[in-house]
């Protein structure tokens, strides 16, 4: 479970109009599942987020696939083109439990 | 009677053909948009992972892709990737580490309104290359970038 909502920052691009550079911080363990406990001795359960939807005013722009080998508290970053000011930002993700999240957040 | 007839068959079995043609053509990719791709995850092999994310083992190692990444990094458990293209049309963006113990990492569907750049964080076992694979107009690219692990970030 995430520990901690996720952080989304969008804005326009500095020297462009309509480019929207989003910035995204998952807070997630993102556990590859071949980590051993050091207590236990046994491996850590797999647990890490599958898939990520990015949506720009309700229209999905961008589907991340990921594996368990994107790293923990997972950064992402990308630009939206045909942005402007007050767009609405959202991003949903799932992981290999089926907990969710969901995020939102306006082009500044 | 019997000319309509026939026209009649004709016509309807030449439009279903097409409608089967346009169906199996435009599902095949939603189908793959729907579901998360477990066998390329788990893949392990570089062939195989490429086959089961992109459709083909091999692609064209293209200058038109960079892959921003550390020299040296210092933490295999945090390894910053950037990876930017001037190739149009870019539908999807895969990145593979052909040295972690499954080689995908992240696979991206990008549409037309997102620009060809991304950043994420990976994770890296060892030394290793890591490899972009960008799918543009049916077609594949690759670029590579060798990145020098000194604390692998996988296990423990």
């Amino acid at each position: 479970m995430a520990s901690k909502p996720m952080k989304i920052k969008a804005w326009i691009e500095e020297g462009t109009t309509n480019i929207a550079g989003i910035k995204v911080i998952i807070f997630h363990e993102m556990e590859s599942g071949l980590r051993k406990d050091k207590a236990t001795g046994q491996f850590v359960p797999a647990h890490y987020i599958t898939e990520v939807t990015c949506e720009h005013n309700g229209k999905t722009v961008l589907t991340c696939l990921w594996g368990a080998t994107v790293s923990k508290n997972p950064f992402l970053a990308f630009r939206v083109k045909n942005a402007k000011k007050g767009d609405a930002i959202r991003l949903s993700w799932v992981d290999n439990k089926g907990e969710k999240e969901v995020g939102e957040s306006t082009v500044e | 009677m019997k000319q309509t007839r026939r026209t009649f068959l004709r016509t309807t079995l030449a439009a279903s053909s097409v409608a089967v043609a346009v169906g199996a053509g435009l599902l095949a990719p939603q189908r793959v948009l729907a579901a998360w791709p477990k066998n390329a995850f788990d893949a392990k092999t570089m062939d195989e992972a490429m086959t089961a994310i992109t459709g083909a083992s091999s692609a064209a190692a293209s200058n038109d892709i960079t892959v921003e990444a550390p020299d040296i990094a210092e933490n295999g458990a945090v390894v910053s990737i950037t990876v930017k293209t001037t190739i149009a049309n870019v539908e999807q963006l895969s990145i593979l580490v052909p040295k972690n113990t499954t080689q995908l990492c992240a696979s991206y569907i990008l549409t037309s309104n997102v620009d060809s750049f991304l950043t994420c964080r990976i994770k890296m076992r060892e030394t290793s290359d890591v490899v972009a694979v960008i799918k543009a107009g049916g077609k594949l690219f690759s670029a590579k970038k060798p990145v020098k692990v000194t604390l692998g970030g996988c296990g423990g």
